[in-house]
């Protein structure tokens, strides 16, 4: 009697699930909206064939864990600083490819990127690059000057770089690093073999 | 006006380059000064000739001594130095060599002289050390060729400050151990090596008349002048250097040795008012909210700071007799601000953060010690502070100067003695815990910047690594640990004894 019970609930609860996803898919097909892709951890994010490219420096952490080496990868290309900016950071925001080890947390996404006409940029990165940080000074200097030094490598009219997280300006992102300011590049932490 | 000056600087750079020419042209061929080859049979000169400005050496010169084959092929004008199997393929005109079918440029192409062949003294580093059994090391500066396993570290000298009291450092490098003895009017440090590169001797200044060779060999003497009282020398080993620090003073007992009656004495040096070292202040990063980096067997940061802040504590207020206050004696969040505030309303002497490190490979360890880079900004404020101190008016008609400092950049004037810190923190943490690869770095670090005193962070350790995360919670290691930061106190207290304002 029980178990009829709960296997009458529990098909309820399927059933209802199954209604929300197609109501769900079917709304976001109304509204012509791509559903969202799953986050892609440590997949290469070659742009789709077809598709005009550059070849970016980005960086990531050295197997060892202990500098930033520059990585060679294509981003998709676009007209302009800001949208190129945005398309380098979408790439260098995602995980590393083999044999380097990520230097920025899983989830952090790029809220908006601008340039300002003294040639400082802005890159306003989601909650997770904060929250989600293992801490650590060595970790947080690799971190930033990822994200800043992947900016300056790429856009020649850019001169600082800092970085706001959900829109704001921060002090830190664990406890370390001071990113009050704009940031100019940092080879020192870059080596070159992985 | 502007073409006038540019064709002015064109005329001096031509006129430059038309004299070098001269002077090269005029040196033809001519004797060079020997090179000293240094191997474990002793010294001996090899002699090198300069041809159109290269410095070459006699090829047979060089069979004799590396016992290579010198095959010349007439017909096709080759040139092959074979040794134990291996050849080197040369050829007239071509200033290049084949090492093991791999072609390795040279500065120049060999030449004959008479029945000599004689090739550049490139070759040597670059064509024959890679194929020979026997390490051959050619330092062109100072005109050494060092050949087999021998140890001849480069010493350098240079006087740090002409005082009284005069301070001077030797360099030895790659670190060699020294022992040091005091003679009359000198001090020699005797050097355990095979032999020494030395830089020229070196002009002296305040009470060092110069430093220079010993007499006997593998020595370095320090001569004092006639005015000189007590001369004391340190040797350390940092990152592969022995540094040797010499430190000569003025006679102390000036007044109390016999001497004739005179004039009154000139007033004593400013008695020291107030001991250069009265508060330290100790920051145990994170706390509350704030865990720090998790080991993954669970140890928090935060623990493991505030456990060897307390450690440290207890080590300079038995033993030195100095204030130690902590930003934080419990569990508990403290803003970065605040722990500036703490620092600077104190008015310490030396603030000194304790973190312990994450890295995203689990392999990394050891110490790591950070003290302030600063950036374009701050370097401005800095020379800003150097140079600009403001006379404000106060009562009674005088004025006082204050500097003009950003509140938030107060680290900037304490950026020397801070690197002083962090290296002799470096120094001495070594001697008790495993040190990082790269264990002295400089970071754009938040806590730092606007402590208003000279100031050092030390990551002690990581967590991300199994090994390091056992032993950061254990006791025996927070004590040695606490020891290295106590001895590295010590040394620093020295260090602003020594640089006192006056």
């Amino acid at each position: 009697m029980i178990a009829r019970r709960a296997l009458a609930i529990a098909g309820g609860v399927v059933l209802l699930a199954l209604l929300a996803w197609a109501v769900n898919a079917g709304l976001e097909r109304l509204a012509g909206v791509e559903p969202a892709a799953a986050p892609r951890a440590a997949e290469p994010a070659a742009p789709p064939p077809g598709v005009p490219r550059i070849t970016a420096t980005l960086f990531y952490g050295s197997a060892d864990g202990q500098a930033l080496v520059p990585v060679r990868r294509e981003v998709a290309l676009a007209e302009g600083v800001v949208p190129q900016g945005r398309e380098i950071l979408a790439v260098q925001l995602q995980g590393a490819p083999e044999p380097h080890v990520p230097v920025i947390p899983p989830g952090t996404s790029l809220r908006a990127f601008y340039v300002t006409d003294r040639g400082d940029a802005f890159v306003d990165l989601s909650s997770e690059i904060s929250a989600q940080h293992p801490g650590g000074s060595s970790t947080e200097l690799l971190t930033v000057y990822a994200v800043v030094n992947a900016v300056l490598a790429n856009l020649p009219t850019v001169r600082r770089v800092q970085i706001l997280v959900e829109g704001r300006e921060a002090d830190t992102l664990a406890g370390h690093v001071d990113i009050r300011r704009p940031l100019e590049r940092d080879m020192s932490l870059v080596r070159e073999s992985p | 006006m502007m073409g006038a000056v540019r064709g002015t600087a064109s005329f001096a750079s031509i006129s430059l380059v038309l004299l070098l020419m001269a002077l090269l042209h005029a040196q033809g061929t001519a004797p060079a000064a020997p090179l000293t080859l240094v191997s474990r049979d002793g010294r001996r000169p090899l002699a090198t000739t300069i041809v159109n400005g290269q410095e070459l050496v006699a090829l047979e010169d060089l069979a004799a001594l590396f016992l290579f084959d010198v095959r010349e092929d007439t017909l096709a004008g080759g040139l092959t130095v074979v040794y134990r199997g291996q050849s080197i393929v040369m050829s007239p005109g071509q200033p290049m060599a084949l090492v093991r079918g791999r072609v390795v440029p040279l500065p120049a192409a060999p030449v004959r002289s008479g029945a000599r062949w004689l090739v550049p003294l490139d070759f040597i580093s670059r064509a024959l050390a890679p194929i020979h059994d026997t390490r051959i090391e050619l330092r062109r500066e100072s005109r050494l060729l060092l050949v087999g396993d021998i140890r001849v570290p480069r010493v350098t000298a240079r006087i740090d400050a002409p005082g009284p009291p005069t301070r001077a450092t030797i360099e030895v490098a790659p670190a060699a151990p020294v022992t040091i003895t005091t003679e009359a009017g000198r001090l020699i440090a005797r050097i355990d090596a095979d032999g020494l590169d030395l830089s020229g001797p070196i002009e002296g200044a305040g009470l060092i008349e110069g430093i220079r060779a010993g007499e006997q060999p593998r020595t370095v003497a320090v001569l004092l002048t006639a005015r000189a009282g007590a001369a004391m020398a340190v040797a350390g080993e940092t990152g592969g250097v022995t540094r040797i620090t010499v430190e000569v003073t003025a006679p102390a007992a000036d007044a109390a040795a016999p001497a004739p009656p005179r004039e009154p004495a000139p007033p004593p040096p400013a008695p020291a008012t107030r001991p250069p070292l009265q508060t330290i202040v100790l920051d145990p990063g994170h706390g509350g909210d704030d865990a720090g980096v998790r080991g993954a067997r669970g140890t928090a940061e935060k623990d493991v700071t505030l456990a060897v802040a307390r450690r440290v504590r207890t080590l300079i207020e038995t033993r030195l007799g100095v204030r130690v206050i902590l930003t934080r004696g419990d569990d508990r969040a403290v803003g970065l601000d605040e722990r500036a505030a703490i620092a600077n309303n104190s008015k310490a002497d030396l603030f000194l953060s304790l973190h312990a490190n994450a890295a995203p490979s689990a392999d990394l360890a050891g110490a790591e010690v950070f003290h302030l880079r600063l950036d374009r900004e701050g370097e401005d404020a800095r020379r800003a502070a150097e140079s600009e101190a403001v006379a404000l008016p106060v009562l009674g008609g005088a004025t006082r100067t204050i500097d003009v400092m950003r509140w938030d950049l107060a680290q900037v004037r304490h950026v020397d003695a801070s690197a002083a810190l962090a290296a002799v923190l470096d120094e001495q943490l070594r001697a008790q815990v495993p040190m990082g690869s790269q264990a002295l770095r400089q970071a754009p670090l938040r806590v730092l910047t606007s402590v208003n005193m000279p100031a050092a962070l030390v990551e002690m350790g990581y967590l991300t690594n199994e090994d390091q995360e056992r032993q950061l919670g254990s006791e025996a290691f927070q004590s040695s640990l606490a020891q290295g930061i106590y001895n590295a106190v010590l040394r620093f207290r020295l260090y602003l004894e020594e640089h006192r304002v006056s």
